[in-house]
Order: C-alpha cells, then structure tokens, then sequence
C-alpha cells in the first residue's frame, strides 16, 4: 500500500506498529466472519499458549473487545485507499512486544467524531482503577443497550482489564477522515 | 414448560434452559457481536417460565470469556429472575469462575453488587 496524505504515511504507521513477535495482523473488512478466523488464530498462537491463564485469557477479551469496537464503529475509508476500499476497512495487529502483550487498531473516522473519542478516552485514562470499576458497574446497570449493542461498555472494559491507560492518535488525513490509532498494553 | 438446549458455538455459549427443574445453565464463551439477537429468545423464555416457576429457580453460569454487548444481557436475565425472587420464589446464582481468573470473579462480583439474588460464587481448579 503506498497511502500518503497530510503527512500521514498509512504503510509507515503500519510496519512500525508490527515491530515485535507478530501474533495475527490483518487489513481489510471487518466482519463478523474475519473476527471469527481471527480469533481462532491467536487462540492457537504458540506464544500465547506458553502464558499463565490469567494473561491469556485477558489478552484474548481485549482482542475481542478491539475487534468488536472496530466492527461497530468505523466509518467508510477515503475514496482511492490502496490499502483498501471496504467500507468496514479497518487494521488490526496482535504482538508480543518487550514484556507486554500489544493489540493496536487503525481506522478512519469522519473528523466530525473527533471531539467525542477524544474527550472519551481522555476521560477514561483520567481515571483511577476503582473509578473505572465503579463507572462500569454504573453503567452496567443503569444505561440501556445501544442500537449497536455495545452499550458504552468496550472502551471502559479494555481499560478495567488492562490497567493501562489507552494509547491513541489521530492523524488528518485529508478534509473529511482522520486516521485513528489505538494502542493498548497488556501486561 | 418445553426444555430448550442450544449447542455452543465458537461465539456463543451452551444454553440449556430447563423447565422441569427449573434449572438455567449458562455454558462456554459469549462474543457475539449481536449479543441481542441471541439473548432475547432466552430472556422471552424466562418471562414465560416467570408465569409458572418451580418453587427453586436455579441459574448455574459458567463462562470462560463474555463480551461487553453480552454483559448487558446476562443481567437482563438476572433482572428477570430477580423479579420472581421478589415474589417469594426462591432463586439461587451459581457463579463459576476458574480459579487464577480474577477478571470474571471480578464479573460475578458486579452482579452481586447491581442485582439482589442469592449468589454464590465457585471457584473451578485448572
């Protein structure tokens, strides 16, 4: 792929993101079928396999959460993407990375929804651990189900589970889309 | 009131829901991106068996992973048999968590915190 814009080199953005043991890495469509393969390969890593129940089963939720928040939620990439033209395009990588565990996510976002992630995940690194506990179990059991079903929940799961705090940028594009990057560490 | 069994699946779990004992069984992963469209035949149901329960409801729920969208539903089940508990039935929770795995005990310990059942939280060995 060969994707440069503003600056921003999606190919650059990528090989430097597969920098580790690379568990599973993909672009293209998200769709419950490929979340479905992808979840069998990483649950029939060998490097996963050599880790202690609680990691891997922490890993393997995360990776799920990701996947599914990608499948939600990403909007329609910029017309003429080499990489892809698939309106649920999105990028996904797994890597074992240093003493960490890495699930990284790309996608594109209308710039119309900058502000809300933003202030979403700033939000959610603001918090202590039993703030993020309580905030889940609030809205768990006070807010409704969304059209998507997602009920508000993932983000704030990734965070709970990891115990890190969410690592992300958003790099212009071009005048409609912004390229959204999310790191999350698992230790 | 007919038993309903439902084979696991890599996304969803085994279900049985057994009218003649009274007995729920939650079973394997729950991941499915549509949690809802799976759920709402199970909490229908429960609604049903609601109009006409044994005297002892129990819901045994033994998951190895569940999604944040699953994580609504369960609880939906649990308002569900919460309702019969009000009424006097008796209903018990068994919650299954293996041992070493924190984050779902850490689950079963949200529910107990947002639903008034009678909960018991089991601890599995490896």
């Amino acid at each position: 792929m060969q994707d440069i814009k503003m600056g921003f080199n999606l190919e650059e953005w990528y090989a430097h993101k597969l920098q580790g043991d690379v568990i599973f890495k993909y672009t293209g469509s998200i769709s419950p079928e490929m979340i479905t393969h992808a979840l069998e390969a990483v649950e029939d890593s060998p490097l996963l396999r050599k880790e202690r129940l609680q990691t891997r089963k922490k890993v393997y939720n995360v990776f799920v959460e990701c996947l599914q928040n990608l499948y939600h939620h990403v909007d329609a990439p910029p017309a003429g993407l080499s990489a892809g033209g698939s309106p649920n395009f999105g990028i996904v990588c797994l890597v074992h990375d240093g003493s960490f565990f890495r699930v990284t996510t790309g996608n594109f976002i209308l710039r119309s929804k900058v502000n809300f992630i933003k202030d979403r995940i700033e939000q959610l690194n603001s918090l202590s651990d039993e703030e993020v506990r309580m905030l889940y179990r609030d809205i768990l059991g006070n807010e409704a189900l969304s059209e998507k079903g997602g009920g508000g929940l993932g983000m704030l799961d990734i965070v709970r589970k990891t115990g890190n705090k969410l690592e992300y940028f958003l790099y212009p594009y071009d005048g409609e889309h912004i390229f959204f990057s999310l790191d999350v560490y698992i230790s | 009131m007919e038993t309903i069994i439902r084979e696991d699946t890599p996304k969803t779990p085994y279900v049985k829901l057994d009218g003649e004992k009274g007995v729920v069984e939650i079973k394997g992963r729950s991941i499915p991106e549509n949690s809802v469209e799976f759920y709402k035949p199970l909490i229908d149901w429960i609604d049903e068996y609601g109009d006409d329960p044994k005297d002892n409801t129990i819901i045994n729920i033994q998951l190895e992973y569940f999604n944040t969208s699953s994580s609504k539903c369960i609880l939906d089940i649990f308002k569900k048999l919460e309702l019969l508990f009000k009424k006097g039935f008796k209903v018990q929770v068994n919650w299954y968590y293996e041992e070493d795995d924190e984050d779902m005990f850490e689950a079963g310990e949200d529910y107990q915190s947002i639903i008034n059942l009678p909960f018991k939280m089991i601890e599995m060995e490896e």
